[in-house]
């Protein structure tokens, strides 16, 4: 009975995905539509194959298949973003490295690295990690059965379309939320089944109390639906083609973008970040967290804080004064909830500091720890009008967010996918522990040469544009500084490549412990799925 | 509805928001905790093999 509706709605699908590639007013609109009516074909084929199988036995223990897959689909997604990311840096040191194709253009293929670096490596590490953690501290399998599968490969999907879609042109051109309308309903399909995976995983806990960790999990992805809920209204030109118009103008776009923009740094690459701290520092340094009294202050008040901080992206704009003073005030409070995460996290070491002179991912751990410190502090100050009226629209914007996404986001994704890896695959330890130092120091360099030479850009920017003669007159033209910017465009492009060099070992290093090479004592049994 | 909103959000909106803030922190720091917190920070290294039973 399941099986046939199952049938009868994947053939359905292929067949109006069809149509749709056929009637597609657009060719990113075709191409979606084709990619649609391939995997409805698959999932056609496979439910057809299935009937008459025997009902599989129930499985039991965590449910750590999709966890695997997460995990791979991290280090994939990983790589390619790095990729274009150094790639888009060497275009803008050298613009004739698109080659005069217009796919490859920079306009189209930063989206494209950011989206991927973002919501496809940040993502998948998000997912990935939660599902692992909401198990580990509930004591529980996780609920939904195969909702969890179709929360990943929904997720990919949804990366598939958006990077697709930019590479044609798609876009609703709002930052971090590109992805046209269609792709934008079926992400929040995805999403509300994510919701109900992990809120059902925590109702059936067997620990009592809920552990710190999946309640900054939690508000990631709560936050997260209500951002892209809000900030994604528009309407479709046609139902046939990618094309929408939002339904906010003006001002109140602006701030509509900016208060989504500004909490998706904060709940996507913040809160939920903090969850993975919450748990992999704790269980990769042996010692519990430093203070759990400090981690629920931690919480409130990133939770009351930081909804308001994302007026300061409109300094010196059409917004009312006072919406910019109160963004302004906000994000400097934000600092204290955010430094005291970082005590938090660097404290749990207190007593064991000698573990980072023999431990190199407990030391990518602590040096994430450290960036999120200093993004914390640089940010906070950068958000104060006079310093923003230097800093705003010039590079040293980007060096702030990349010492955060790098040296926080990244890092201590590595540290997680470091420990993960031994576990998931049932091995005794990682292959090799140089290569995790070579991964670390090839990736800190990186990181500086990065944010040293955006500092330096943006500084050196800023001042040109602001400087003026004595008649009053403006000295330098914008020209003027992009040619003075190409040394530090090369130096981060270096900085960037660096990064992806460490990434790649540590890549090489995941694989051959997966796949059980130089183990001592012959590999445990994976755990049954 | 605006100028209704703006003054809500003005005065009772904010005095909740910080009063449910500040009792959260008070919360926090009740007397007696300390054991309940020991316990709650320890979760993470007690789970590592699944031990439960039934599985919906």
């Amino acid at each position: 009975m399941w099986n046939g509706i199952k049938v009868i709605v994947f053939a359905l699908l292929v067949l109006g995905a069809a149509m749709a590639a056929n009637f597609g007013r657009d060719l990113a609109f075709q191409v979606h539509a084709i990619i649609v009516a391939a995997v409805a074909g698959y999932m056609l084929i496979k439910t057809i194959a299935a009937i008459g199988d025997k009902p599989k036995p129930k499985p039991t223990g965590y449910m750590d298949d999709v966890i695997r897959w997460g995990v791979i689909a991290t280090v994939f997604w990983g790589l390619a973003g790095f990729s274009v990311g150094a790639w888009i840096a060497f275009e803008l040191a050298f613009p004739d490295l698109n080659f005069g194709v217009s796919y490859i253009t920079f306009g189209r293929l930063r989206p494209v690295h950011t989206s991927a670096v973002i919501f496809a490596f940040g993502g998948n590490a998000l997912i990935s990690t939660s599902f692992y953690v909401v198990q580990r501290t509930t004591a529980a399998r996780l609920f939904g059965g195969n909702l969890a599968k179709f929360v990943f490969w929904g997720y990919q999907l949804f990366i598939v379309l958006a990077a697709s879609g930019y590479l044609m042109g798609a876009t609703q051109s709002k930052e971090y939320a590109e992805p046209e309308w269609y792709v934008d309903i079926w992400l929040t399909i995805v999403w509300v089944a994510y919701l109900v995976v992990f809120l059902g995983t925590i109702y059936r806990r067997k620990e009592p109390h809920i552990y710190v960790a999946n309640w900054f999990y939690l508000a990631f992805i709560v936050t997260i639906a209500l951002l892209h809920l809000v900030n994604n209204m528009a309407i479709p030109v046609s139902f046939l083609g990618s094309k929408s118009v939002g339904l906010f103008s003006g001002v109140q776009d602006a701030m509509t973008q900016w208060w989504y923009g500004h909490n998706a740094v904060g709940f996507f690459l913040t809160a939920g970040f903090l969850g993975m701290m919450y748990y992999f520092v704790p269980k990769q340094a042996n010692r519990p967290i430093y203070s759990y009294k400090l981690s629920i202050i931690h919480f409130w008040a990133l939770i009351f804080l930081y909804i308001w901080a994302g007026p300061h992206h409109l300094h010196y704009t059409a917004l009312p004064d006072w919406a910019q003073t109160l963004g302004m005030v906000m994000s400097i409070i934000l600092w204290m909830p955010s430094w005291g995460g970082m005590i938090n996290g660097l404290m749990t070491l207190s007593g064991a500091w000698d573990k980072l002179r023999t431990d190199p991912v407990l030391r990518i751990m602590v040096v994430s720890i450290g960036f999120y410190g200093m993004s914390t502090f640089e940010g906070p100050m950068m958000a104060i009008k006079t310093v923003n009226a230097l800093s705003h629209y010039t590079d040293w914007t980007i060096g702030h967010v990349h010492s955060g996404a790098l040296g926080w986001n990244g890092m201590i994704t590595f540290g997680a996918l470091y420990f993960l890896v031994p576990k998931l695959w049932g091995r005794e330890r990682l292959y090799s522990l140089k290569l995790v130092n070579w991964h670390f120091w090839l990736a800190t360099i990186g990181i500086v040469l990065y944010a040293a030479s955006m500092w330096v850009s943006g500084i050196m920017e800023g001042l040109m544009w602001r400087e003026v003669d004595a008649q009053g007159f403006l000295v330098n033209s914008f020209a003027d500084t992009v040619s003075a910017k190409f040394p530090m465009y090369v130096v981060r492009g270096i900085g960037g490549l660096l990064y992806l060099t460490g990434a790649c070992i540590m890549a090489w290093n995941l694989w051959k412990t997966a796949i059980g090479a130089g183990q001592t004592a012959p590999a445990a049994a994976v755990p049954a799925e | 509805m605006y100028t209704f909103l703006r003054m809500l959000a003005d005065s009772w909106g904010m005095l909740s928001m910080l009063l449910i803030f500040l009792g959260i922190i008070v919360w926090a720091f009740r007397p007696g905790t300390k054991k309940l917190y020991k316990d709650i920070s320890d979760i993470p290294f007690r789970n590592d093999e699944f031990k439960g039973d039934d599985n919906g």
